[in-house]
């Protein structure tokens, strides 16, 4: 974190050196009192970012694997389902989607007679976990179809039914299949939040928006929004990379 | 309980259109062993696995003391776990250890308690010699070791009849023995078994029956000594000439 800031320290010094250009690095000067009260109104959208980010990959978590779990069917039937979700839900950009979701389904609902306001918040969570759980479903699919047949086999042997067969036999083998490409997931909803400054969500983009409108300085704050994605997500890598290694020295 | 264990009539299954069992017709009694043999693709398997639910039939009617089978693939609850089934491939749970393996089934589908379940899963460790490898995971044990592991978590199911199929192909040839003897041992403890295998020494020593399938038939069956001795089919004494000729 530090070394970036001084990184970005020297940028600002050495572009501001030069007279041909003028860059206004003095908007997010960390030195400076009004750039460091601009950094602090960047920064402060990341709780939200990380908060939307959390709950929407949460229910699609959830989300994907009782999409999955049809396409594993035997039945021709419920595989139909499966597709028709993942093919329509994955085919489908996330800014219409959005929109979608934040204008639409309160009509959609209004129309049932349920009185559901959708808040940018929540609009955005179900946008996003909606969208990824076409991926995630697919990651459930791959990694549960990889789990020998004769694993559920021996399970309905020994008297186990369908339910306990995932949870005891299928899915602990699955998981650490699962997982790695799961956390991954976890880095497209953390990107695609940004979407959700279109509908108001105050998070990182919105607040670089709002400090652009002002400032007139969209390389700089721009810029630095980038930085934070890129800080964001080289945690959640790490964080990927220490997981795959655990899983993987956990094999045999 | 009847004394008819495993009942087949004109049994017909399909794979598309490939016909894989044709009118099968066999009868299994309480305490009876059974050994299906035949060449690779004869149904012989098959027959095993519709016994045991694992793949639907079309036609005919199998009767699982007195149970009917449906054709619906679904599980019949009411045969569940009272038909054990020993695979080629042992099948046992990578991911738990071998006590786990055989607590699984009694603690979830039959209700038992953990310490209900760890005295049986330890009686049936001791019982196919294995009663030292409790804490271990299934694959750090050998071959054989491992089917005796999968035989011992079918027996704590207390099943009423065990299948078994080819329960020794995968095994390296110093591992078949200790497996064909804990099987003899449960046929002189009176188990009903049917047993898909090419041991002709291990079906000569138990079978009361012999069946010999190909290409989806049941073409000859009869005690071993008959069966053995003077076989009536071409088919029988060719298949019986390859695999007894070492």
């Amino acid at each position: 974190m530090t070394r970036i800031f001084l990184s970005l320290s020297v940028l600002l010094v050495l572009t501001g050196c030069s007279s041909s250009q003028t860059w206004g690095w003095y908007v997010v000067n960390p030195m400076t009192a009004s750039g460091w009260v601009n950094i602090k109104f960047l920064i402060s959208g990341m709780g939200d970012t990380i908060l939307i980010s959390l709950i929407a990959a949460t229910i699609s978590i959830l989300l994907g694997l009782l999409v999955a779990l049809p396409g594993l069917s035997d039945k021709r039937g419920w595989r139909i389902v499966n597709r028709v979700y993942v093919e329509l839900v994955r085919s489908i950009p996330l800014l219409p989607m959005l929109f979608w979701v934040f204008y639409g389904l309160p009509l959609i609902f209004r129309s049932m007679g349920l009185d559901i306001p959708i808040d940018p918040f929540w609009g955005a969570i179900i946008t996003l976990a909606l969208s990824d759980s076409a991926f995630t479903a697919e990651i459930y699919r791959a990694g549960i179809q990889s789990i020998a047949k004769g694993q559920a086999e021996a399970a309905q042997t020994v008297g186990l039914n369908y339910a306990q067969t995932m949870r005891y036999v299928i899915l602990p083998q699955a998981i650490r299949r699962i997982l790695p490409p799961l956390a991954n997931q976890f880095i497209y909803i953390v990107k695609m939040s940004a979407f959700a400054s279109v509908i108001g969500m105050q998070e990182l983009t919105r607040r670089a928006n709002e400090l652009v409108v002002t400032e007139y300085r969209p390389l700089e704050i721009y810029t630095l929004l980038i930085l934070e994605y890129l800080v964001l997500v080289l945690i959640i890598s790490a964080g990927v990379r220490w997981l795959e290694r655990r899983m993987g020295s956990d094999e045999r | 309980m009847s004394d008819t264990a495993i009942e087949l009539v004109s049994v017909n299954k399909w794979y598309d259109k490939f016909h894989v069992l044709k009118d099968i017709n066999l009868t299994v009694k309480s305490g009876e062993k059974v050994v299906i043999c035949g060449p690779s693709g004869s149904g012989k398997s098959t027959v095993v696995r519709c016994i045991n639910k694992l793949e639907p039939h079309q036609q005919g009617v199998i009767r699982v003391n007195g149970i009917e089978l449906g054709n619906d693939p679904k599980p019949v609850a009411e045969i569940q776990g009272d038909v054990g089934m020993v695979f080629q491939q042992f099948n046992l749970f990578p991911h738990l250890s071998v006590l786990d393996n055989l607590t699984l089934g009694p603690m979830k589908a039959r209700g038992l308690s953990k310490a209900q379940a760890e005295e049986k899963a330890r009686h049936y460790l001791a019982r196919v010699r294995i009663p030292d490898q409790a804490d271990k995971r299934p694959g750090q044990l050998s071959g054989g070791q491992q089917q005796r592991v999968a035989i011992a978590r079918s027996l704590c199911m207390e099943p009423k009849i065990l299948l078994f199929d080819e329960p020794t192909s995968a095994l390296d040839p110093e591992m078949i023995s200790e497996v064909l003897d804990v099987m003899v041992s449960l046929a002189e403890d009176g188990m009903t078994m049917v047993v898909v295998t090419h041991e002709m020494g291990f079906a000569r020593k138990v079978a009361d029956n012999m069946v010999f399938m190909d290409a989806g038939e049941i073409v000859e069956t009869g005690t071993p000594e008959h069966f053995f001795t003077n076989p009536q089919s071409e088919r029988c004494k060719t298949f019986l000439s390859q695999i007894l000729q070492h």
